[in-house]
Parts: structure tokens; sequence; C-alpha cells
């Protein structure tokens, strides 16, 4: 199995549900708890394993917002577990979850400066690096209903714009979408190959825009001058 | 990248520590360092030994969980940081067993498996030295560190430095400095030339990764309305790291002048009008150049997260 998630870019609208959703899971998760600092105060930060940011792609009026959620691309070639000195961060060989043993880390940033998407935050009160699971403590509950064994993101989401599933099976959900929608990866050119795709913007517009008209030369205003004179 | 003061110290410190050992102990193969008897030899095995266990003690200052440091030896297969740990930890017992030879040896001809006890040592060193390189040079995700220039820059100015450290040891035990002056020299030129070309090189007009392939949007014009944090995270804070291009400069010319031109003039002083006493002034130059060239290596570095922050290129 080659589990993974597929992102609708076009779907997204930035609500940062997801965001929130993820928190809430996994503080108290498998690597929980996600640390906080001054949370109510003037300058909250804290850990995520999720994060979305919004970008403005072309120039306006011919632009768009695209929003870009982020968290662990469970990359095929992981170079945050080869770089590793201690053994902490491991790839699973039955579904290729990358994840941190929290007894093993000594929090040495290494894997973080390995990472190319910032999915990995050093939670500095446990000492200890944190991660994305893909909310391995949900997909295989059995005591949850079969349709909530998903990532807490995915089933969170208002818009659709969170799929989860086998990317080894052909004939999966998520690996529809990407044939269909032409998924991409994101730095491709680096070769961690990251197991995530992102579906990009239909190229339509979405509201129907109003088309102004441009003002002709001198011979279609002289024709405009002449014609509105005449009416009158 | 910010950068970390607990590593430039570890790096700067047993670069410099690695790099006198590697001379002292390569030098005794042929004859000993001129100008030192079995005890200067000893001593400055032991000064290099004192200063790389200072280095790598800081380097443990960095981690946030250093309970765990121990398991660091246990993925020699794969990392970097795991393998420069292994060949520090074997170096010493390794050394001890080279001080014991040649201090039985006495001061006559050293017995022959001292020689042989030698090779390993520098190797070990060398190998340090080389793994420290390539833990920043195997990263992809920084193009200013991705280069054989990484590792080729760390060897050479560890064994400048530590040539210079030998002229320093050599000066204050006699006045027959000019060996290892010469050498250092070279060392220096050799070094010098080695770190321009990697400022050259990192000048490049950025040919790597960029906002558009970070977010598989290959046409338009992209820039970052909303980062979906009102305050920096520990993302921004390991990896946003920004020196205005005006202190980048200045401090490189701090790098060339304090590193090569200052200790390469106090040593051709030290080798023609003969002032053996140079040397250790020299050496100290270097070593406070060595702080900032460091600190350059990481603040000059721009890691692949910036470009989900906005940055064009990097």
């Amino acid at each position: 199995m080659k589990l993974g998630l597929v992102i609708d870019a076009d779907n997204c609208v930035g609500c940062q549900a997801c965001v929130v959703a993820c928190k809430q899971w996994n503080t108290s998760g498998t690597l929980g708890p996600l640390t906080d600092h001054d949370p109510y105060g003037d300058e909250p930060s804290g850990v995520a394993f999720n994060r979305v940011r919004s970008y403005e792609v072309g120039v306006f009026p011919n632009s768009k917002t695209v929003n870009m959620p982020m968290s662990c691309m469970h990359c095929e070639t992981a170079e945050c577990v080869t770089v590793c000195p201690t053994g902490a961060s491991y790839k699973r060989q039955e579904d290729g979850i990358v994840l941190v043993d929290q007894d093993k880390c000594m929090g040495c940033n290494l894997c973080a400066w390995a990472c190319p998407y910032g999915a990995r935050e050093l939670d500095d009160v446990s000492g200890t690096m944190k991660k994305c699971t893909l909310c391995v403590d949900r997909i295989y509950d059995d005591a949850l209903p079969e349709e909530e064994r998903q990532p807490v993101c995915v089933l969170t989401c208002p818009s659709n714009a969170r799929h989860f599933g086998d990317f080894d099976d052909p004939d999966s959900h998520v690996n529809r979408l990407v044939r269909e929608r032409g998924g991409q990866q994101s730095l491709p050119e680096l070769g961690y190959n990251p197991v995530n795709r992102y579906l990009p913007p239909r190229n339509k517009p979405h509201v129907g825009q109003e088309r102004g008209t441009t003002p002709g030369g001198f011979a279609d205003r002289l024709k405009g001058w002449l014609s509105r004179s005449v009416s009158r | 990248m910010q950068p970390a003061w607990s590593v430039i110290f570890f790096t700067v410190a047993s670069g410099a520590g690695f790099g006198l050992v590697i001379l002292t102990v390569f030098l005794g193969l042929f004859g000993g360092v001129h100008g030192l008897g079995t005890n200067g030899t000893a001593a400055a095995v032991i000064i290099g030994m004192v200063l790389a266990a200072a280095g790598l003690l800081a380097s443990t200052l960095h981690l946030a969980n250093p309970r765990n440091a121990w398991r660091a030896f246990f993925r020699f297969r794969t990392s970097w940081l795991s393998r420069e740990a292994v060949f520090a930890v074997l170096f010493y017992p390794v050394s001890v067993l080279y001080l014991v030879g040649i201090v039985l040896s006495g001061d006559g001809a050293w017995f022959t498996w001292v020689g042989a006890i030698g090779i390993v040592v520098s190797l070990l060193a060398v190998a340090t030295v080389f793994a420290t390189g390539m833990i920043y040079a195997s990263l992809r995700t920084i193009p200013q560190w991705n280069s054989a220039l990484v590792p080729v820059n760390y060897l050479l100015l560890a064994l400048a430095s530590g040539a210079l450290l030998l002229t320093a040891i050599v000066a204050m035990a006699s006045d027959e400095i000019r060996a290892m002056a010469l050498l250092s020299i070279v060392l220096l030129a050799i070094a010098g030339a080695a770190k321009a070309t990697y400022y050259f090189w990192i000048g490049m007009p950025p040919s790597g990764p960029s906002i558009h392939t970070a977010l598989a949007l290959t046409r338009g014009q992209v820039r970052l309305l909303e980062a979906g944090q009102s305050h920096d995270t520990f993302l921004n804070r390991e990896f946003s790291f920004q020196a205005s291009a005006k202190l980048l400069v200045r401090l490189r010319l701090i790098v060339y002048a304090t590193v090569f031109v200052i200790p390469f003039v106090l040593m051709a002083a030290a080798l023609h009008a003969g002032h053996p006493m140079l040397a250790p002034s020299a050496a100290l130059f270097m070593a406070v150049g060595l702080v900032v060239e460091r600190w350059l290596f990481f603040a000059e570095a721009r890691h692949t997260v910036n470009l989900f922050y906005g940055r064009q290129t990097c």
C-alpha cells in the first residue's frame, strides 16, 4: 500500500478547517501533544502538522487565488529518514507512512533541514521532531465506523478538496482523480517523489466575467462621434 | 538558515583540532614536525584532541533532546551525521594509542607500528571533517550547500587552521618555524582559492527550485497572499533568517581579510623578518575569521521552505 492525499487546489477555499481539525485530533494523538506558545496572547505560535497558505496567481484582473494546504507528502524517497542519525524517523513498509519514534529522537533538526516542504516541526518542550502521521491512529481503528477511518483533515473538509487513498491501486479514487485532473507533485525536480498530489485549478473561469470593450482607433471614434451627433 | 552558535563553535574548534592532529601525525610519518621533539608532538596531538572534543561537546548543545544523543551512532549506513559521530568517537582511542606509541618510542626513531597507527589516526580525522561537510552537502533542499565545494572547503579550512595552530605551537617551543610557516602559507592559498570559488559559485543566478515548481503552478506570476499564521513558527525561525545584502558583502570582506590575507601576511612576515611570535597572532586572526565564515555559511543558505512563504527562487 502507498497511502497519501490528493488535494484539489480548485476546491480549497482556504477556510483552515483542516488545520484546526488536525491540531485538535493530533494534539492527543500518537505524536501529541502539539505544544503551543502564548496561544491567547500577542504572539501565538506552536507545532502544526498541516498548514494552509494562500497565493495570488497571475496579475489582476486575470488573477486567481489558490490555496495550498501542506502536510507531510510521505515521500517515496524520504530523505528525512535517510539523514536521521538515531533511527527515530522511519517509513513504514506496509503503507509508506513516515513517522518519528518520539522515544528515539534527539532533536537535532537535520530531518527538518532535509525536508523541502517544511512538514517537520520541532517541539521545543518535548525536544523531539513532530510531523503528520496521516492519522495512523484513525485509519486502522476498528472501533470507528468504516467511513470515518480517514485522516481527520479529509473528513472535516467542507469543500471536498481533500481525498485519501491508496496510490498503489490503479483504480483507487485518488489515482482516478490524479489521472483525470492531471495531479501534480510539489518540487518534483528534487527527486523526493512525494506521494501527495495537487490537482491544479481548472482552466476556466468559475464565475462569468464581464468582458469590457476596448477603445477603437481614430476612425472608430470619429464614426461614433458622427453617429451620436447625427441622431441629436 | 538560522546560524546556530553551538554548531559554529563546533565546526571551527573541531575543524582546527582535527586539522592540527592530521598535520602533526602526517608529518610524523616523515620524521616529525620540524622544531618539535617527542614531547612537543605529543602536546600538539593533545591540544588537537582537546579542541576537537570541546567542539563535539558544544555540538550536543544544539540538540533539543540530548538524552538520546547516544543513539546517533546507529544509522551509519545512511546518515552522514551518524558517520561523523562514529568517526569522531573512533578517533579518540586510536589517538591515545598513538600518543602512547610516541612516548614509549622516546626521542629516537619511533616504532614502526606507531606510523601505522598514525595513518589510521589521520584517516579518521579526515573522515570526520569530510562527514561534517557532507551533512550539509547532502541536503538537496539548500542549493547553496548541495555541492562538492562544501566538504572540500571544510577539509581545506580545517587543514589551514590546523597548520597555523601547529606553527604557533612550534613557535612556542623553538625558533625553527620555517618549514611549518611555508606549509601554512601554501595551505592558506589553496583554502582561500577554494573559498573564493565557493563564493563565486553561490553568486550564480539560481537555476534550481522556484515558487512555480513548489506550487506546481507553472503559468503566471505567483505571490504569497496569506501565510495562514499570525506569527512566526518553527519553520520561519529555522529557515527564514535574512541578513541585509550590505551586511553579507561586508562580512565576506572580513572573511577574506581575517581568514586568508592577514594570516598570510603575518606568516610571510614571520618567515622573512624572523619573528616567530607572529605565528600565534595569525592563528588567532584566523580563528575569529572562521567564526564569521561559518556564520555566513548559514546566513547565505536558502532553504526551499522559503518558496512556500513567497520567495521566488532559492
